[in-house]
Protein backbone atom coordinates (compact mmCIF):
# COMPACT_ATOMS: atom_id res chain seq x y z
CA UNK A 1 0.00 0.00 0.00
CA UNK A 2 1.20 3.51 -0.76
CA UNK A 3 -0.08 7.00 -0.18
CA UNK A 4 -0.54 9.98 -2.45
CA UNK A 5 -1.62 13.57 -2.00
CA UNK A 6 -4.41 14.93 -4.17
CA UNK A 7 -5.81 18.44 -3.59
CA UNK A 8 -3.77 18.66 -0.38
CA UNK A 9 -5.27 15.52 1.06
CA UNK A 10 -3.31 12.37 1.82
CA UNK A 11 -5.03 9.17 0.62
CA UNK A 12 -4.14 5.43 0.67
CA UNK A 13 -3.76 3.58 -2.62
CA UNK A 14 -3.24 -0.05 -3.57
CA UNK A 15 -0.30 -1.25 -5.68
CA UNK A 16 -2.07 -0.22 -8.89
CA UNK A 17 -3.08 3.22 -7.65
CA UNK A 18 -6.73 2.53 -6.76
CA UNK A 19 -8.21 3.98 -3.55
CA UNK A 20 -8.28 1.45 -0.72
CA UNK A 21 -10.67 3.67 1.24
CA UNK A 22 -13.24 5.31 -1.08
CA UNK A 23 -14.38 7.60 1.76
CA UNK A 24 -11.08 9.48 1.41
CA UNK A 25 -12.23 10.73 -2.00
CA UNK A 26 -14.03 13.93 -2.86
CA UNK A 27 -14.61 15.68 -6.17
CA UNK A 28 -11.84 18.20 -5.56
CA UNK A 29 -9.28 15.37 -5.84
CA UNK A 30 -10.47 14.07 -9.22
CA UNK A 31 -8.67 16.57 -11.50
CA UNK A 32 -5.31 15.76 -9.88
CA UNK A 33 -5.82 11.99 -10.19
CA UNK A 34 -6.90 12.43 -13.81
CA UNK A 35 -3.92 14.64 -14.63
CA UNK A 36 -1.56 12.00 -13.22
CA UNK A 37 -3.16 9.57 -15.70
CA UNK A 38 -2.69 12.02 -18.56
CA UNK A 39 -6.30 13.22 -18.72
CA UNK A 40 -6.61 16.98 -18.46
CA UNK A 41 -8.82 18.93 -18.29
CA UNK A 42 -11.92 17.00 -17.17
CA UNK A 43 -14.88 17.90 -19.37
CA UNK A 44 -18.58 17.67 -18.44
CA UNK A 45 -18.69 14.34 -20.26
CA UNK A 46 -15.82 13.00 -18.11
CA UNK A 47 -17.64 14.16 -15.01
CA UNK A 48 -20.83 12.41 -16.08
CA UNK A 49 -18.96 9.10 -16.23
CA UNK A 50 -17.01 9.72 -13.00
CA UNK A 51 -20.15 10.57 -11.03
CA UNK A 52 -21.99 7.60 -12.55
CA UNK A 53 -19.11 5.31 -11.57
CA UNK A 54 -19.17 6.67 -8.03
CA UNK A 55 -22.95 6.20 -7.74
CA UNK A 56 -22.82 2.63 -9.08
CA UNK A 57 -20.11 1.77 -6.59
CA UNK A 58 -22.04 3.29 -3.70
CA UNK A 59 -25.26 1.49 -4.67
CA UNK A 60 -23.88 -1.89 -5.69
CA UNK A 61 -20.58 -2.15 -3.83
CA UNK A 62 -18.58 -2.79 -7.02
CA UNK A 63 -17.46 -0.74 -9.99
CA UNK A 64 -18.94 -1.83 -13.36
CA UNK A 65 -16.71 -3.08 -16.18
CA UNK A 66 -16.63 -1.24 -19.51
CA UNK A 67 -19.53 -3.14 -21.17
CA UNK A 68 -21.82 -2.68 -18.18
CA UNK A 69 -20.73 0.95 -17.95
CA UNK A 70 -21.66 1.55 -21.60
CA UNK A 71 -25.01 -0.16 -21.23
CA UNK A 72 -26.07 1.67 -18.08
CA UNK A 73 -24.41 5.11 -18.26
CA UNK A 74 -25.71 6.06 -21.70
CA UNK A 75 -22.16 6.83 -22.92
CA UNK A 76 -21.16 4.49 -25.78
CA UNK A 77 -18.09 2.28 -25.56
CA UNK A 78 -16.50 4.21 -28.39
CA UNK A 79 -16.93 7.51 -26.55
CA UNK A 80 -15.75 5.95 -23.28
CA UNK A 81 -12.50 5.05 -25.04
CA UNK A 82 -12.17 8.59 -26.37
CA UNK A 83 -12.71 10.06 -22.90
CA UNK A 84 -10.57 7.53 -21.01
CA UNK A 85 -8.11 5.98 -23.50
CA UNK A 86 -6.88 2.39 -22.99
CA UNK A 87 -9.06 1.28 -20.08
CA UNK A 88 -12.19 3.37 -19.53
CA UNK A 89 -13.62 1.38 -16.62
CA UNK A 90 -10.28 1.14 -14.85
CA UNK A 91 -9.42 4.81 -15.37
CA UNK A 92 -12.85 6.12 -14.45
CA UNK A 93 -12.82 3.98 -11.31
CA UNK A 94 -9.39 5.26 -10.35
CA UNK A 95 -10.41 8.89 -10.86
CA UNK A 96 -13.68 8.29 -8.99
CA UNK A 97 -11.75 6.92 -6.00
CA UNK A 98 -13.25 3.43 -6.04
CA UNK A 99 -11.59 -0.02 -6.22
CA UNK A 100 -10.63 -1.60 -9.56
CA UNK A 101 -13.59 -3.15 -11.41
CA UNK A 102 -13.30 -6.91 -11.00
CA UNK A 103 -12.89 -9.16 -13.98
CA UNK A 104 -14.71 -12.44 -13.82
CA UNK A 105 -11.93 -15.01 -13.69
CA UNK B 1 -35.38 -25.18 -12.92
CA UNK B 2 -34.69 -23.06 -16.00
CA UNK B 3 -31.94 -24.74 -17.99
CA UNK B 4 -31.00 -28.41 -18.29
CA UNK B 5 -27.27 -27.88 -18.87
CA UNK B 6 -24.45 -28.62 -16.42
CA UNK B 7 -25.81 -26.70 -13.41
CA UNK B 8 -29.52 -27.39 -13.90
CA UNK B 9 -29.00 -31.12 -14.40
CA UNK B 10 -26.70 -31.70 -11.44
CA UNK B 11 -28.84 -29.52 -9.16
CA UNK B 12 -32.07 -31.30 -10.17
CA UNK B 13 -30.48 -34.71 -9.58
CA UNK B 14 -29.18 -33.68 -6.16
CA UNK B 15 -32.54 -32.19 -5.17
CA UNK B 16 -34.42 -35.28 -6.34
CA UNK B 17 -32.36 -37.33 -3.90
CA UNK B 18 -32.78 -34.97 -0.96
CA UNK B 19 -36.35 -33.67 -1.30
CA UNK B 20 -39.53 -35.55 -0.40
CA UNK B 21 -40.96 -37.68 -3.24
CA UNK B 22 -44.05 -35.48 -3.54
CA UNK B 23 -41.97 -32.31 -4.07
CA UNK B 24 -42.24 -31.94 -7.85
CA UNK B 25 -39.16 -30.91 -9.85
CA UNK B 26 -39.46 -29.65 -13.43
CA UNK B 27 -36.47 -28.87 -15.64
CA UNK B 28 -37.23 -26.59 -18.59
CA UNK B 29 -34.85 -26.31 -21.53
CA UNK B 30 -35.21 -24.88 -25.02
CA UNK B 31 -33.80 -28.01 -26.66
CA UNK B 32 -32.99 -31.66 -25.97
CA UNK B 33 -29.31 -31.63 -26.86
CA UNK B 34 -27.01 -31.62 -23.84
CA UNK B 35 -23.56 -30.58 -25.06
CA UNK B 36 -20.34 -31.44 -23.23
CA UNK B 37 -18.90 -27.96 -23.74
CA UNK B 38 -15.31 -28.62 -22.60
CA UNK B 39 -15.08 -30.97 -25.60
CA UNK B 40 -15.50 -28.01 -27.98
CA UNK B 41 -11.82 -27.17 -27.48
CA UNK B 42 -10.77 -30.42 -29.14
CA UNK B 43 -13.15 -30.40 -32.13
CA UNK B 44 -11.19 -27.92 -34.31
CA UNK B 45 -8.08 -30.12 -34.06
CA UNK B 46 -9.86 -33.34 -34.99
CA UNK B 47 -9.35 -34.64 -31.45
CA UNK B 48 -13.07 -35.10 -30.67
CA UNK B 49 -15.86 -35.95 -33.10
CA UNK B 50 -18.70 -33.44 -32.69
CA UNK B 51 -21.38 -36.12 -32.45
CA UNK B 52 -19.77 -37.69 -29.36
CA UNK B 53 -20.26 -34.52 -27.33
CA UNK B 54 -24.06 -34.42 -27.43
CA UNK B 55 -26.57 -36.52 -25.48
CA UNK B 56 -30.31 -36.17 -24.82
CA UNK B 57 -31.07 -34.00 -21.78
CA UNK B 58 -33.83 -36.09 -20.23
CA UNK B 59 -31.55 -39.14 -20.13
CA UNK B 60 -29.25 -37.26 -17.71
CA UNK B 61 -32.10 -36.64 -15.24
CA UNK B 62 -33.11 -39.09 -12.49
CA UNK B 63 -36.51 -40.75 -12.44
CA UNK B 64 -39.05 -38.45 -10.83
CA UNK B 65 -37.85 -35.27 -12.56
CA UNK B 66 -40.06 -33.81 -15.29
CA UNK B 67 -38.33 -32.49 -18.40
CA UNK B 68 -40.20 -29.82 -20.32
CA UNK B 69 -38.84 -28.75 -23.69
CA UNK B 70 -39.87 -25.15 -24.11
CA UNK B 71 -38.38 -21.66 -24.40
CA UNK B 72 -38.73 -19.46 -21.32
CA UNK B 73 -39.98 -16.03 -22.30
CA UNK B 74 -39.96 -14.29 -18.92
CA UNK B 75 -40.02 -14.84 -15.17
CA UNK B 76 -42.78 -13.07 -13.28
CA UNK B 77 -40.88 -12.74 -10.01
CA UNK B 78 -43.79 -11.02 -8.25
CA UNK B 79 -46.24 -13.81 -9.06
CA UNK B 80 -43.71 -16.70 -8.71
CA UNK B 81 -44.38 -17.89 -12.25
CA UNK B 82 -42.30 -18.81 -15.29
CA UNK B 83 -43.85 -17.65 -18.57
CA UNK B 84 -43.23 -19.93 -21.57
CA UNK B 85 -43.02 -18.88 -25.22
CA UNK B 86 -46.61 -19.90 -25.91
CA UNK B 87 -47.83 -17.79 -22.99
CA UNK B 88 -48.32 -20.73 -20.62
CA UNK B 89 -47.47 -19.93 -16.98
CA UNK B 90 -45.74 -22.42 -14.69
CA UNK B 91 -46.07 -21.58 -10.98
CA UNK B 92 -43.23 -22.38 -8.55
CA UNK B 93 -42.38 -22.34 -4.85
CA UNK B 94 -38.68 -22.18 -5.62
CA UNK B 95 -37.06 -21.21 -8.92
CA UNK B 96 -33.53 -22.24 -9.84
CA UNK B 97 -32.04 -20.15 -12.64
CA UNK B 98 -29.55 -22.35 -14.53
CA UNK B 99 -29.79 -20.83 -17.99
CA UNK B 100 -26.07 -20.26 -18.41
CA UNK B 101 -24.42 -17.69 -20.67
CA UNK B 102 -24.83 -17.14 -24.40
CA UNK B 103 -22.62 -15.65 -27.11
CA UNK B 104 -23.44 -12.04 -27.99
CA UNK B 105 -22.02 -12.00 -31.53
CA UNK B 106 -24.03 -8.91 -32.47
CA UNK B 107 -22.20 -6.86 -29.79
CA UNK B 108 -19.04 -6.79 -31.91
CA UNK B 109 -19.28 -5.06 -35.25
CA UNK B 110 -18.58 -7.30 -38.23
CA UNK B 111 -18.66 -10.59 -36.33
CA UNK B 112 -21.65 -12.11 -38.06
CA UNK B 113 -21.02 -10.29 -41.34
CA UNK B 114 -19.32 -11.46 -44.54
CA UNK B 115 -16.39 -13.74 -43.84
CA UNK B 116 -17.98 -15.24 -40.70
CA UNK B 117 -17.37 -18.98 -40.89
CA UNK B 118 -14.73 -18.43 -43.58
CA UNK B 119 -11.89 -16.27 -42.28
CA UNK B 120 -13.46 -15.55 -38.90
CA UNK B 121 -14.50 -18.36 -36.55
CA UNK B 122 -15.33 -19.32 -33.00
CA UNK B 123 -15.02 -22.69 -31.25
CA UNK B 124 -17.49 -21.66 -28.51
CA UNK B 125 -20.43 -23.33 -30.28
CA UNK B 126 -20.69 -26.79 -31.80
CA UNK B 127 -21.36 -25.61 -35.39
CA UNK B 128 -18.58 -23.02 -34.95
CA UNK B 129 -16.05 -25.60 -33.73
CA UNK B 130 -16.93 -27.99 -36.56
CA UNK B 131 -16.57 -25.28 -39.24
CA UNK B 132 -13.26 -24.20 -37.74
CA UNK B 133 -11.98 -27.78 -38.00
CA UNK B 134 -12.45 -27.54 -41.76
CA UNK B 135 -10.77 -24.13 -41.95
CA UNK B 136 -7.73 -25.31 -39.96
CA UNK B 137 -7.39 -28.42 -42.08
CA UNK B 138 -7.07 -26.28 -45.20
CA UNK B 139 -4.97 -23.52 -43.60
CA UNK B 140 -1.71 -23.27 -45.47
CA UNK B 141 0.02 -20.68 -43.27
CA UNK B 142 -0.07 -16.98 -42.45
CA UNK B 143 -1.30 -15.04 -39.43
CA UNK B 144 -3.53 -17.00 -37.03
CA UNK B 145 -5.08 -14.75 -34.39
CA UNK B 146 -6.99 -15.86 -31.29
CA UNK B 147 -9.03 -12.98 -29.88
CA UNK B 148 -10.67 -12.79 -26.45
CA UNK B 149 -13.11 -9.91 -26.95
CA UNK B 150 -13.96 -9.26 -23.30
CA UNK B 151 -14.90 -10.84 -20.01
CA UNK B 152 -17.00 -12.46 -18.80
CA UNK B 153 -16.59 -15.61 -20.89
CA UNK B 154 -17.07 -19.26 -20.11
CA UNK B 155 -13.88 -21.03 -19.13
CA UNK B 156 -11.50 -18.05 -19.49
CA UNK B 157 -8.51 -20.38 -19.96
CA UNK B 158 -10.01 -22.05 -23.05
CA UNK B 159 -8.69 -19.37 -25.48
CA UNK B 160 -5.17 -19.97 -24.10
CA UNK B 161 -5.60 -23.71 -24.41
CA UNK B 162 -6.62 -23.12 -28.01
CA UNK B 163 -3.29 -21.33 -28.62
CA UNK B 164 -1.30 -24.19 -27.05
CA UNK B 165 -3.14 -26.81 -29.07
CA UNK B 166 -2.85 -24.75 -32.27
CA UNK B 167 0.94 -24.64 -31.75
CA UNK B 168 0.98 -28.42 -31.36
CA UNK B 169 -1.36 -28.99 -34.33
CA UNK B 170 0.64 -26.75 -36.66
CA UNK B 171 3.90 -28.43 -35.68
CA UNK B 172 2.42 -31.83 -36.29
CA UNK B 173 1.36 -30.74 -39.77
CA UNK B 174 4.76 -29.21 -40.49
CA UNK B 175 3.28 -25.73 -40.75
CA UNK B 176 4.42 -24.03 -37.56
CA UNK B 177 7.28 -22.10 -39.19
CA UNK B 178 4.87 -20.66 -41.71
CA UNK B 179 2.39 -19.40 -39.11
CA UNK B 180 2.53 -16.32 -36.92
CA UNK B 181 0.40 -17.20 -33.89
CA UNK B 182 -0.95 -14.26 -31.86
CA UNK B 183 -3.13 -14.12 -28.76
CA UNK B 184 -5.12 -10.89 -28.49
CA UNK B 185 -6.89 -10.15 -25.20
CA UNK B 186 -8.93 -7.40 -23.60
CA UNK B 187 -7.20 -8.17 -20.29
CA UNK B 188 -3.94 -6.64 -19.13
CA UNK B 189 -2.27 -10.05 -19.08
CA UNK B 190 -2.76 -13.61 -20.33
CA UNK B 191 -4.75 -14.39 -17.17
CA UNK B 192 -6.03 -12.18 -14.36
CA UNK B 193 -4.69 -14.12 -11.36
CA UNK B 194 -1.14 -12.87 -10.87
CA UNK B 195 0.79 -16.09 -10.17
CA UNK B 196 -0.99 -17.99 -12.87
CA UNK B 197 -0.53 -15.14 -15.31
CA UNK B 198 3.24 -15.38 -14.85
CA UNK B 199 3.23 -19.13 -15.50
CA UNK B 200 0.97 -18.96 -18.54
CA UNK B 201 2.75 -15.96 -20.05
CA UNK B 202 6.03 -17.85 -19.79
CA UNK B 203 4.52 -20.83 -21.53
CA UNK B 204 3.07 -18.70 -24.33
CA UNK B 205 6.47 -17.10 -24.87
CA UNK B 206 8.21 -20.50 -24.99
CA UNK B 207 5.74 -21.70 -27.60
CA UNK B 208 6.32 -18.59 -29.70
CA UNK B 209 2.85 -17.15 -29.23
CA UNK B 210 2.87 -13.38 -29.45
CA UNK B 211 0.55 -11.67 -26.93
CA UNK B 212 -1.31 -8.39 -27.46
CA UNK B 213 -2.96 -7.11 -24.24
CA UNK B 214 -5.58 -4.48 -23.38
CA UNK B 215 -7.01 -4.78 -26.87
CA UNK B 216 -10.73 -3.99 -26.72
CA UNK B 217 -12.05 -5.29 -30.03
CA UNK B 218 -14.47 -2.84 -31.61
CA UNK B 219 -14.64 -4.35 -35.06
CA UNK B 220 -13.72 -7.51 -36.93
CA UNK B 221 -13.01 -6.68 -40.55
CA UNK B 222 -12.99 -10.05 -42.28
CA UNK B 223 -12.55 -8.68 -45.81
CA UNK B 224 -9.60 -6.52 -44.75
CA UNK B 225 -8.24 -9.24 -42.45
CA UNK B 226 -7.88 -7.08 -39.34
CA UNK B 227 -9.16 -6.61 -35.82
CA UNK B 228 -9.68 -2.97 -34.88
CA UNK B 229 -9.80 -1.83 -31.24
CA UNK B 230 -11.77 1.02 -29.73
CA UNK B 231 -8.55 2.99 -29.39
CA UNK B 232 -7.84 2.46 -33.11
CA UNK B 233 -5.11 -0.17 -32.87
CA UNK B 234 -5.08 -2.95 -35.46
CA UNK B 235 -4.03 -6.59 -35.59
CA UNK B 236 -3.94 -8.23 -39.01
CA UNK B 237 -4.98 -11.85 -39.64
CA UNK B 238 -5.46 -14.48 -42.28
CA UNK B 239 -7.52 -16.66 -39.96
CA UNK B 240 -9.21 -15.31 -36.80
CA UNK B 241 -10.62 -17.35 -33.94
CA UNK B 242 -12.81 -15.06 -31.86
CA UNK B 243 -14.24 -15.68 -28.39
CA UNK B 244 -17.18 -13.27 -28.41
CA UNK B 245 -18.62 -11.31 -25.52
CA UNK B 246 -21.05 -13.31 -23.37
CA UNK B 247 -24.31 -12.29 -21.76
CA UNK B 248 -27.03 -14.06 -19.81
CA UNK B 249 -30.15 -15.60 -21.40
CA UNK B 250 -32.35 -12.96 -23.01
CA UNK B 251 -35.43 -13.72 -20.87
CA UNK B 252 -33.39 -12.57 -17.84
CA UNK B 253 -33.22 -9.00 -19.16
CA UNK B 254 -36.92 -9.12 -19.97
CA UNK B 255 -37.84 -10.14 -16.40
CA UNK B 256 -38.18 -7.02 -14.22
CA UNK B 257 -35.64 -6.94 -11.38
CA UNK B 258 -34.01 -10.28 -12.22
CA UNK B 259 -30.90 -9.35 -14.22
CA UNK B 260 -28.10 -6.79 -14.61
CA UNK B 261 -27.11 -4.86 -17.74
CA UNK B 262 -25.56 -7.95 -19.36
CA UNK B 263 -28.40 -10.31 -18.45
CA UNK B 264 -26.60 -12.01 -15.55
CA UNK B 265 -28.46 -12.48 -12.28
CA UNK B 266 -27.17 -10.54 -9.25
CA UNK B 267 -26.61 -13.31 -6.71
CA UNK B 268 -25.46 -13.72 -3.12
CA UNK B 269 -22.17 -15.54 -3.71
CA UNK B 270 -22.48 -17.41 -0.40
CA UNK B 271 -26.07 -18.69 -0.27
CA UNK B 272 -26.57 -18.65 -4.09
CA UNK B 273 -29.89 -16.80 -3.66
CA UNK B 274 -30.79 -14.17 -6.25
CA UNK B 275 -30.86 -10.68 -4.78
CA UNK B 276 -34.32 -10.10 -6.25
CA UNK B 277 -36.23 -12.54 -4.01
CA UNK B 278 -35.31 -15.28 -1.51
CA UNK B 279 -37.15 -18.07 -3.38
CA UNK B 280 -35.02 -17.59 -6.50
CA UNK B 281 -31.67 -19.43 -6.54
CA UNK B 282 -28.94 -19.34 -9.17
CA UNK B 283 -26.36 -21.93 -10.25
CA UNK B 284 -23.62 -21.84 -12.86
CA UNK B 285 -22.85 -19.28 -15.53
CA UNK B 286 -26.14 -17.38 -15.12
CA UNK B 287 -24.96 -15.76 -11.87
CA UNK B 288 -23.02 -12.49 -11.73
CA UNK B 289 -20.44 -14.00 -9.35
CA UNK B 290 -16.72 -13.29 -9.40
CA UNK B 291 -16.05 -17.03 -9.70
CA UNK B 292 -15.18 -18.35 -13.17
CA UNK B 293 -17.95 -19.38 -15.51
CA UNK B 294 -16.98 -23.04 -15.44
CA UNK B 295 -18.60 -26.43 -15.09
CA UNK B 296 -16.38 -27.13 -12.08
CA UNK B 297 -17.87 -24.10 -10.33
CA UNK B 298 -21.42 -25.35 -10.99
CA UNK B 299 -20.30 -28.73 -9.62
CA UNK B 300 -18.93 -27.23 -6.41
CA UNK B 301 -22.03 -25.03 -6.06
CA UNK B 302 -24.28 -28.11 -6.32
CA UNK B 303 -24.29 -29.29 -2.68
CA UNK B 304 -24.60 -25.69 -1.39
CA UNK B 305 -27.58 -24.99 -3.63
CA UNK B 306 -29.31 -28.30 -2.87
CA UNK B 307 -28.97 -27.80 0.88
CA UNK B 308 -30.15 -24.19 0.81
CA UNK B 309 -33.16 -24.94 -1.41
CA UNK B 310 -34.18 -27.80 0.89
CA UNK B 311 -33.84 -25.55 3.95
CA UNK B 312 -35.82 -22.80 2.26
CA UNK B 313 -38.65 -25.24 1.49
CA UNK B 314 -38.53 -26.37 5.14
CA UNK B 315 -38.79 -22.71 6.23
CA UNK B 316 -35.27 -22.64 7.63
CA UNK B 317 -32.64 -20.02 6.85
CA UNK B 318 -30.05 -21.08 4.23
CA UNK B 319 -26.85 -22.04 6.04
CA UNK B 320 -24.58 -23.52 3.36
CA UNK B 321 -21.96 -21.20 1.93
CA UNK B 322 -20.13 -21.31 -1.42
CA UNK B 323 -16.43 -20.35 -1.27
CA UNK B 324 -15.78 -19.65 -4.96
CA UNK B 325 -13.97 -22.98 -5.43
CA UNK B 326 -12.77 -23.41 -9.03
CA UNK B 327 -10.71 -26.16 -10.56
CA UNK B 328 -9.48 -26.40 -14.11
CA UNK B 329 -7.22 -28.45 -16.26
CA UNK B 330 -5.39 -26.29 -18.77
CA UNK B 331 -4.46 -28.31 -21.84
CA UNK B 332 -1.00 -27.21 -22.96
CA UNK B 333 -0.43 -29.42 -26.00
CA UNK B 334 1.91 -32.37 -26.64
CA UNK B 335 -0.10 -34.58 -24.29
CA UNK B 336 0.32 -32.39 -21.24
CA UNK B 337 -1.81 -30.16 -19.06
CA UNK B 338 -1.61 -27.89 -16.02
CA UNK B 339 -4.08 -28.14 -13.13
CA UNK B 340 -5.13 -25.10 -11.14
CA UNK B 341 -7.38 -25.06 -8.07
CA UNK B 342 -8.42 -21.89 -6.24
CA UNK B 343 -11.20 -20.02 -4.43
CA UNK B 344 -12.20 -16.43 -3.66
CA UNK B 345 -9.40 -16.11 -1.08
CA UNK B 346 -6.50 -18.23 -2.29
CA UNK B 347 -5.20 -17.80 -5.81
CA UNK B 348 -3.74 -20.75 -7.75
CA UNK B 349 -0.62 -22.04 -5.99
CA UNK B 350 1.84 -24.89 -6.36
CA UNK B 351 1.53 -28.24 -4.55
CA UNK B 352 -0.68 -31.24 -5.20
CA UNK B 353 -4.41 -31.85 -5.54
CA UNK B 354 -6.51 -32.80 -3.65
CA UNK B 355 -4.03 -34.08 -1.04
CA UNK B 356 -0.22 -33.94 -0.77
CA UNK B 357 -0.13 -37.06 -2.94
CA UNK B 358 -2.19 -36.30 -6.00
CA UNK B 359 -2.12 -34.38 -9.24
CA UNK B 360 0.62 -31.75 -9.48
CA UNK B 361 -0.69 -28.17 -9.29
CA UNK B 362 0.45 -25.29 -11.50
CA UNK B 363 2.88 -27.52 -13.36
CA UNK B 364 2.73 -29.19 -16.77
CA UNK B 365 2.36 -32.95 -16.59
CA UNK B 366 1.07 -35.92 -18.56
CA UNK B 367 -1.01 -36.99 -15.56
CA UNK B 368 -3.01 -33.76 -15.75
CA UNK B 369 -3.62 -34.31 -19.46
CA UNK B 370 -5.03 -37.75 -18.65
CA UNK B 371 -7.13 -36.04 -15.97
CA UNK B 372 -8.52 -33.66 -18.56
CA UNK B 373 -9.46 -36.52 -20.87
CA UNK B 374 -10.99 -38.53 -18.01
CA UNK B 375 -13.10 -35.50 -17.15
CA UNK B 376 -15.43 -36.27 -20.08
CA UNK B 377 -16.52 -39.60 -18.57
CA UNK B 378 -16.58 -38.07 -15.10
CA UNK B 379 -18.90 -35.38 -16.47
CA UNK B 380 -21.60 -37.77 -17.72
CA UNK B 381 -21.28 -40.34 -14.96
CA UNK B 382 -20.46 -38.40 -11.77
CA UNK B 383 -20.86 -34.64 -12.22
CA UNK B 384 -24.28 -34.60 -13.92
CA UNK B 385 -25.76 -37.28 -11.62
CA UNK B 386 -24.64 -35.02 -8.76
CA UNK B 387 -22.38 -37.61 -7.15
CA UNK B 388 -19.51 -36.79 -4.84
CA UNK B 389 -16.13 -37.37 -6.43
CA UNK B 390 -13.87 -39.24 -3.96
CA UNK B 391 -11.62 -36.81 -2.06
CA UNK B 392 -12.95 -33.77 -3.94
CA UNK B 393 -15.59 -31.99 -1.88
CA UNK B 394 -17.27 -28.68 -2.49
CA UNK B 395 -14.87 -26.72 -0.30
CA UNK B 396 -11.45 -26.00 -1.73
CA UNK B 397 -8.92 -28.46 -0.26
CA UNK B 398 -5.87 -26.86 1.37
CA UNK B 399 -3.92 -29.95 2.45
CA UNK B 400 -1.70 -30.31 -0.61
CA UNK B 401 -1.25 -26.61 -1.29
CA UNK B 402 2.02 -24.81 -0.76
CA UNK B 403 1.17 -21.10 -0.91
CA UNK B 404 4.26 -20.28 1.17
CA UNK B 405 6.54 -21.44 -1.64
CA UNK B 406 7.40 -18.84 -4.16
CA UNK B 407 5.97 -20.52 -7.24
CA UNK B 408 8.78 -21.85 -9.40
CA UNK B 409 8.91 -20.91 -13.01
CA UNK B 410 6.85 -23.44 -14.82
CA UNK B 411 8.60 -26.79 -14.67
CA UNK B 412 8.11 -29.22 -17.45
CA UNK B 413 8.30 -32.97 -17.34
CA UNK B 414 10.52 -34.74 -19.82
CA UNK B 415 11.54 -32.34 -22.53
CA UNK B 416 11.20 -28.81 -23.65
CA UNK B 417 7.50 -28.59 -24.44
C1 LIG C 1 -15.13 -24.06 -25.29
C2 LIG C 1 -15.50 -24.28 -23.87
C3 LIG C 1 -14.65 -25.00 -23.04
C4 LIG C 1 -14.97 -25.21 -21.70
N1 LIG C 1 -14.10 -25.93 -20.92
C5 LIG C 1 -14.39 -26.14 -19.62
C6 LIG C 1 -13.53 -26.92 -18.79
O1 LIG C 1 -12.51 -27.43 -19.23
N2 LIG C 1 -13.86 -27.09 -17.49
C7 LIG C 1 -14.99 -26.54 -16.95
O2 LIG C 1 -15.25 -26.70 -15.76
N3 LIG C 1 -15.85 -25.79 -17.71
C8 LIG C 1 -15.58 -25.59 -19.03
N4 LIG C 1 -16.44 -24.86 -19.82
C9 LIG C 1 -17.57 -24.16 -19.19
C10 LIG C 1 -18.77 -25.03 -18.89
O3 LIG C 1 -19.16 -25.76 -20.00
C11 LIG C 1 -19.92 -24.13 -18.43
O4 LIG C 1 -19.44 -23.25 -17.43
C12 LIG C 1 -21.06 -24.92 -17.85
O5 LIG C 1 -21.62 -25.72 -18.85
C13 LIG C 1 -22.11 -23.99 -17.24
O6 LIG C 1 -23.24 -24.67 -16.86
P1 LIG C 1 -24.65 -23.92 -16.79
O7 LIG C 1 -25.62 -24.91 -16.29
O8 LIG C 1 -24.50 -22.65 -16.06
O9 LIG C 1 -24.98 -23.52 -18.30
P2 LIG C 1 -25.21 -24.48 -19.55
O10 LIG C 1 -24.63 -25.81 -19.32
O11 LIG C 1 -24.72 -23.72 -20.73
O12 LIG C 1 -26.79 -24.66 -19.62
C14 LIG C 1 -27.69 -23.59 -19.80
C15 LIG C 1 -28.96 -24.15 -20.39
O13 LIG C 1 -30.02 -23.19 -20.32
C16 LIG C 1 -30.81 -23.34 -21.48
N5 LIG C 1 -31.54 -22.08 -21.71
C17 LIG C 1 -31.01 -20.83 -21.87
N6 LIG C 1 -31.99 -19.94 -22.10
C18 LIG C 1 -33.15 -20.61 -22.07
C19 LIG C 1 -34.51 -20.22 -22.24
N7 LIG C 1 -34.86 -18.95 -22.48
N8 LIG C 1 -35.47 -21.18 -22.17
C20 LIG C 1 -35.14 -22.48 -21.92
N9 LIG C 1 -33.86 -22.89 -21.74
C21 LIG C 1 -32.88 -21.97 -21.82
C22 LIG C 1 -29.82 -23.66 -22.59
O14 LIG C 1 -30.44 -24.31 -23.66
C23 LIG C 1 -28.80 -24.53 -21.87
O15 LIG C 1 -29.08 -25.89 -22.02
C24 LIG C 1 -16.17 -24.67 -21.18
C25 LIG C 1 -17.03 -23.96 -22.02
C26 LIG C 1 -16.72 -23.76 -23.35
C27 LIG C 1 -17.67 -22.99 -24.23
Amino acid sequence: MTTATYAEREVSLDAEGFFTDPSQWDEAEAPAIAAAEGISPLTDRHWEVIRFMRREYEEKGAAPNVRALAKTSGVSIRELYQLFPKGPAKLAAKIAGVPKPVGCI
Amino acid sequence: MIGGGTGGTLAANRLRRSLAPDDAITVIDADDRHLYQPGLLFVPFGLAPAARLVRPRAAQLRAGIDFLQSVVEEVDVEADQVVLAGGERIPYDVLVVASGARLLLQETEGLTGPGWGERVHTFYSLPGAATLAGALASFAGGRLVVDLVDLPVKCPVAPLEFCFLADWYLQRHGLRSRVQLTYVTALDGAFTKATCNRELSGLLARKGVEVVTEFATARVDAAGGRLVSYDEREVGFDLAVVVPLHGGADYVSRSPGLGDALGFVPTDGGTLQARVKPNVFVIGDAADLRASKAGSVAHFEGPVLARNVARYLGREAPDAHFDGHTNCFIETGFGKAILIDFDDDLEPVAGHFPTPIGLPLLRESRLNHLGKLAFEQLYWHAILPGREIPLVGSEMPRAGKRPQLAPPLLQTEGGTR
